[in-house]
């Protein structure tokens, strides 16, 4: 049994590692560091947390002219808060002058849960990945987290990191190594590829158990990085499979199926199913019912694959 | 007026029990918001507002807006008890398919006016209202609750610059101040005083109250209605978590709802003896 931990807990903890590391990295939060977890580095780095209260516009303007200033800005708050308020903010202060500036945004997607829509991001990804300078990561468990977070502080530029708000299986060793814009391919197969990100990986993996069993063989690409995109494990995956399945907890909207569809339509161009959330707002229930509701679960991509091979 | 006043109280004090059991029922929400606001809101739905629970979009309804969205369940136990919808459809706030959404949602919610939540855009979404009401030329007034710590987003203050640019004198705002947001004091995550003095500034007119004090809330809305010229703000001193002893003043109540063990301790704070076995299931 793999254990279970949140994205969001794990940037806490190596949030509070990179601040022993490096004294220039600073933290800032919109009155929720007790549910993005930089309230760990703000206690152990008091100085160099500062809580902007509900005002995320000003948050990451103010991360601008701290990284404009030699720092190194982290700056959290909920998905919705980070991308949606401050947008124009993280377009403008932040990406066009190319400032380094890393937005950590957690509590992403519909698994937020009783909250309900209003709290649900389903576009960030889109809307991230939109904007020019932008490098866009969405990781699928605790370990993939700590790393891409490292490489984010290491990195020279503007980074957006979706976390989530819920445990989610651990996928990773401590013998993997993330790198900034390169997809793994995490499960061999011949029949169909599911490209998947965040906490749809560990869902995808379930779904090629599921179709082994059936004598279809899945292979997973798992893809941490949206932008830039790796185009290579994409359009080998189409070449050597011949089908595609994109999973995201997202909108299929301008998010991983967006990007796969672009990239396939120029360079490859192969039958795709995009599994995600059919252009609609999220609603109130609890995490695990509405991945069901929303059609995130294996099940969901057990079908989805079933329908790419008909049109093979 | 006297008994107006009573009666009223003892209507939030049962309102407050009933966030209490909605909020044990649904696991989750906001609890400490909630019990902050509910004798404005009380004051606002049982007394000053004309508003029609089989009629919701009566054309000359008062709006209400909740600014402070994740106060959701101020807002829905008022709107059950006035009729809009079954008091039983409580138990099923934030459970999916729940016409109680999480936060104030207008596309399912009968006497929800705008969707809030995200904080801070509900004032713009007010001045919006009474705009249109006044190009109309009706007599219908809007009634906006924001939270304390809401004052923060700069929204707000665009908004507190246009509603008396544009002499919104139908507009009456009133900030819960409860003195907390989720990561501690106002004062001391981000301190937004002289609340008063910057709404002044900005040009409204400006009554100060004990938000509790029922006699001063009617008072302060009555007046509100004679002030021309410029918007009314009621800056109300509040106490988050207000009739449960426990609850009263702590931050960490915030986001959190009653307990099994906690749920007949708070009703006792609220008068209500019930037992509560039948309730904890
Ligand atoms: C734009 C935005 N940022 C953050 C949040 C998360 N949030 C919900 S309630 C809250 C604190 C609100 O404090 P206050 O306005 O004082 O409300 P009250 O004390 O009355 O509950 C925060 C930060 C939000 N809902 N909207
Ligand atoms: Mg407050």
């Amino acid at each position: 049994m793999s254990t279970m931990i949140a994205t969001r807990d794990a940037y806490g903890e190596v949030l509070a590692e990179l601040g022993a590391e490096n004294a220039d990295v600073v933290v800032l939060d919109a009155d929720l560091s007790g549910s993005t977890k930089t309230a760990v580095f703000a206690r152990k780095f008091p100085e160099r947390f500062f809580n902007m209260g509900i005002a995320e516009a000003n948050m990451i303007g103010t991360a601008a002219g701290l990284a404009a200033a030699g720092k190194i800005p982290f700056a959290s708050t909920f998905a919705i808060f980070a991308v949606g308020r401050a947008w124009e903010q993280m377009r403008q202060s932040v990406a066009y002058p190319k400032a380094n500036v890393k937005i950590v945004a957690t509590h992403s997607g519909v698994t937020v849960g009783e909250d309900g829509g209003s709290h649900q991001s389903v576009e960030d990804i889109a809307i991230t990945r939109a904007v020019p300078n932008m490098t866009v990561i969405v990781p699928a468990d605790g370990e993939e987290t700590k790393q891409a977070i490292r490489a984010a502080a290491a990195y020279k530029g503007p980074v957006y990191v979706r976390l989530g708000r819920n445990k989610v299986p651990t996928i990773f060793g401590n013998d993997y190594r993330f790198t900034i814009g390169k997809g793994v391919q995490l499960r061999e197969g011949t029949d169909l590829t599911f490209v998947a990100t965040g906490l749809m990986t560990a869902q995808a993996l379930a779904a090629a158990e599921e179709l082994a069993k059936g004598g279809i063989s899945a292979r997973v690409v798992h893809l941490a990085t949206i932008k830039p995109l790796d185009e290579e494990i994409i359009v080998a995956a189409a070449r050597e499979t011949g089908a595609i399945v994109t999973a995201e907890e997202h909108s299929i909207v301008g998010g991983l199926g967006g990007a796969v569809a672009e990239c396939l339509g120029e360079r490859f161009p192969a039958p795709l199913v995009r599994v995600g959330i059919k252009d609609r707002f999220g609603t109130s229930g609890k995490a695990e019912e509405l991945l069901e509701y929303f059609g995130l679960m294996p099940e969901d991509l057990v079908v989805a694959a079933r329908e790419v091979l008909a049109r093979k | 007026m006297n008994d107006t006043v009573q009666a009223l109280t003892e209507k939030a004090r049962r309102l407050r029990v009933d966030i209490v059991k909605t909020l044990h029922r649904s696991r989750s929400g906001h609890t400490g918001g909630s019990l902050s606001a509910i004798d404005m809101i009380t004051a606002l739905y049982f007394h000053k507002m004309r508003h029609r629970p089989e009629e919701p979009s009566w054309p000359d309804r008062d709006r209400f807006v909740l600014c402070k969205g994740h106060a959701a369940p101020a807002q829905y136990v008022a709107l059950a008890e006035a009729g809009y919808f079954p008091k039983e459809d409580l138990m099923t706030l934030r459970r999916l398919g729940s016409h109680l959404q999480g936060h104030p949602d207008s596309k399912v919610t009968p006497g929800v006016e705008v969707c809030t939540g995200s904080l801070g855009q509900g004032l713009s979404m007010a001045n919006g209202m009474a705009m249109a009401l006044k190009l109309d030329g009706r007599a219908s007034r809007v009634y906006a609750l924001l939270g304390d710590g809401e004052l923060q987003e700069g929204q707000v203050w665009e908004a507190a610059m246009a509603a008396p640019h544009y002499r919104l004198d139908n507009l009456c705002a009133l900030v819960d101040c409860n003195g907390l947001q989720i990561d501690g004091e106002v004062a001391k995550v981000m301190n937004v005083a002289p609340v008063a003095d910057k709404f002044r500034a900005f040009g409204w007119h400006v009554l100060e109250i004990d938000g509790h004090d029922m006699a001063a809330v009617l008072q302060a809305l009555d007046r509100a209605e004679t002030l021309t010229g410029a918007p009314t703000v009621v800056v109300a001193r509040t106490v988050k978590g207000k009739g449960v002893a426990f609850f009263e003043n702590k931050a960490s109540y915030h986001g959190v709802t009653p307990s099994d063990e906690e749920l007949p301790r708070a009703l006792e704070c609220l008068g209500c003896f019930e037992d509560c076995e039948k309730i904890v299931d």
